[in-house]
């Protein structure tokens, strides 16, 4: 057993530090605040090669594994949930479905671009009207030709107004249900499609997040992404990669708030001492550690699953289980800790807090991943 | 006309971390530390690296110590250098052991410039451009500077700062004085020494992460290279900056002028 992550991961880590600690950290706080979808800064995280990541070398990307993406993905969340967010989702979702399920013409149409961020990518399965419930998907996809015309709505599609290539994931035969789902990759400019901000968020504020539209929008079936009814077991192919990468950004945020908190448990004094020598405080921290580093051991594992072409999609829920709760308990414990000022806007870990919400519903809520544990459990 | 470079690496404490003298007073208390390339090489490494985008060329780096110094020297090939030379030596060395084990790997691989930090962060010694440029008895810029700011659009364009003349054979190079520039002319090849204002280096790019583990890492010894490292200087004493005193709470500004008038002096 290697608890080590090797060099180039190591290497891959130290470029996203030092690339935060000057252009990120001292701007996070405002783009929370202002909601600002900090574009320049993708861009340059692109510059980077941070957006193609898991695209090979042959479409312009870096070729790397599921552990490298989790690797940055925790370091970017040190510094602000929302840009790993970003990050996390243009890797993990709509470029990796065309990157997993595309076929040639559509690789070599989309990644080079997805891959240099360029193009940001969006992936639209949640509805209004349902989430990790496929079965109650109301937008179709129907034939017509040589064409498919989709009709519909989208909902908390994350780039969903910056982004510039959406996988949408439709109903072509409804009769049958989420085996009746088919993936399609559409434009931002096709005609019919309209993208509505979301604002307001508790957290993950300057992530864009927003409401699609669909009202007739004709693509040729050159745009359908895979094999046609196989549109939700693509899905769960590509949530059990982002599920890894969510519980990554959890672990970031947790490390996060810990660090500030033992840096603020050093400096602030009460009762005539630091309260870094309180047994109360103390615990907190050595919870707090404790958690990170078991999360974080859940995460790389699975990573490392799905590096190794093993199964791994009981053991990517329980670490985006485990990680994301282990992130709330801890930025929980960080507000504490910092007492009254952990309640403003003056420290980060309150922003942390509101960030790690997040990895507890966004793709899957916890308690979906419990019922995905409990069902491979059950299998024996 | 195409030129080779030499650049160096040295592994050096990151100044994040926190020091403390170890108890023989002599070192610093190495657990736990972070180690990161000296700041001032490797904005030697970015200046070489726009060099030859400029001019054409390659860049090798070298640096002197035990294998962990490959992590800097695969950063520096992650920024774009070609090729890695390490001088594999475990026991302590001193600055003239450190010059006369580049001064041999110079010779070796017959650069036309070697770029090295003016001083390492860790030490700041200063002595090893100046000794290898005596051995070799190539002229040297020491403390290489820049006219405009960091911000500039030269800057941002990523152009070298280093001139190199129009026939190849002579570069010219800004240095920082007393309260001023002097732009000094020198024939190659030559040695130059950087100061924190030259650039700004780039990151380590993820496809330049990646490129830079097929890159190869030469091997050499200072034995092999014919070098004495035997140390002639060493550190007798090592203390901390005095501990700053508390700060005093002053109840008016009346005060505070007093104060600053009779106390501190300053005013």
């Amino acid at each position: 057993m290697d608890f080590e992550l090797p060099e180039d991961i190591k290497a891959l880590q130290k470029t996203v530090r030092d690339f935060c600690e000057k252009r990120v950290k001292d701007k996070a706080r405002e783009w929370d605040h202002s909601e600002k979808f900090p574009l320049e800064v993708v861009r340059e995280l692109g510059q980077l090669g941070l957006l193609g990541m898991r695209v090979s070398e042959e479409y312009g990307g870096a070729g790397l594994g599921s552990l490298a993406v989790a690797a940055v993905v925790e370091e970017l969340a040190r510094y602000d949930g929302s840009l790993a967010l970003t990050v996390a989702s243009h890797n993990g979702l709509g470029t990796s479905h065309i990157r997993v399920f595309g076929n040639d013409a559509q690789k070599k149409q989309y990644l080079p671009k997805l891959a240099t961020g360029e193009w940001l990518g969006a992936w639209g399965l949640t509805e209004p009207g349902s989430g990790s419930d496929s079965a109650g998907m109301k937008t179709t996809a129907v034939r017509k030709g040589s064409d498919w015309v989709l009709n519909g709505s989208k909902m908390f599609i994350t780039q969903g107004t910056v982004g510039d290539v959406f996988v949408i994931l439709a109903l072509t035969s409804p009769q049958k249900r989420q085996k009746g789902i088919t993936a399609f990759i559409l434009d931002r400019q096709v005609k019919g499609f309209s993208q509505r901000a979301i604002h307001g968020k508790l957290g993950m504020r300057s992530s864009d997040t927003a409401e699609l539209h669909l009202d007739n929008v004709v693509v040729p079936d050159s745009q359908r992404l895979g094999e046609l009814d196989r549109g939700f077991l693509d899905t769960m192919k590509i949530l059990d990669g982002g599920r890894v990468t969510i519980g990554a950004l959890a672990l970031g945020l947790g490390k996060g708030a810990l660090e500030e908190s033992v840096k603020y448990a050093k400096e602030r004094s009460a009762f005539g001492q630091p309260i870094a020598e309180f047994q109360a405080i103390r615990w907190m921290l050595a919870d707090m550690q404790t958690e990170l580093d078991a999360a974080r051991l859940l995460v790389y594992r699975s990573a490392a699953l799905a590096d190794a072409g093993k199964p791994y999609s009981r053991e990517a829920s329980m670490a985006k289980l485990f990680a994301s709760e282990a992130a709330n308990r801890a930025c929980n414990k960080a507000v504490q800790i910092h007492g009254g000022y952990g309640y403003t806007r003056e420290f980060p870990v309150e922003r942390y807090l509101r960030d790690a919400k997040l990895c507890e519903i966004g793709e899957g809520t916890s308690e979906i991943q419990r019922s995905i544990i409990a069902r491979e459990v059950l299998k024996g | 006309m195409p030129l080779k470079i030499l650049v160096t690496a040295k592994r050096v404490e990151d100044s994040e971390s926190k020091i403390k003298v170890d108890a023989a007073g002599t070192g610093i208390v190495k657990e736990g530390l972070k180690y990161k390339i000296n700041p001032f090489d490797e904005i030697g490494v970015e200046e070489a690296l726009r060099l030859v985008a400029k001019h054409g060329g390659e860049v090798v780096v070298v640096s002197v110590g035990t294998k962990d110094v490959h992590e800097q020297l695969r950063h520096a090939l992650a920024m774009g250098a070609n090729k890695a030379v390490w001088v594999h030596h475990d026991g302590p060395i001193d600055q003239l052991g450190i010059a006369g084990c580049l001064q041999k790997v110079v010779e070796k691989e017959k650069p036309d410039l070697c770029i090295l930090g003016k001083q390492a962060i860790d030490d700041d010694q200063g002595q090893v451009g100046q000794y290898l440029a005596e051995w070799l008895g190539w002229a040297q810029a020491t403390f290489a500077s820049k006219e405009e700011s960091l911000e500039s659009e030269a800057e941002k364009a990523k152009t070298p700062a280093i001139q190199l003349a129009a026939d190849g054979k002579s570069i010219t190079v800004i240095r920082e004085v007393d309260g001023g520039l002097l732009t000094v002319s020198s024939p190659l090849p030559a040695v130059a020494t950087t100061e924190l204002r030259l650039n700004q280096p780039r990151y380590a790019s993820l496809p330049g992460i990646m490129k830079a583990k097929s890159k190869p890492i030469e091997e050499l010894t200072p034995a092999g290279l014919g070098v004495d490292v035997g140390v002639k200087l060493t550190v007798t004493k090592l203390a901390p900056p005095p501990a700053r005193k508390a700060g005093i709470k002053v109840p008016d500004v009346a005060t505070l002028v007093d104060k600053l008038k009779n106390e501190a002096k300053a005013l």
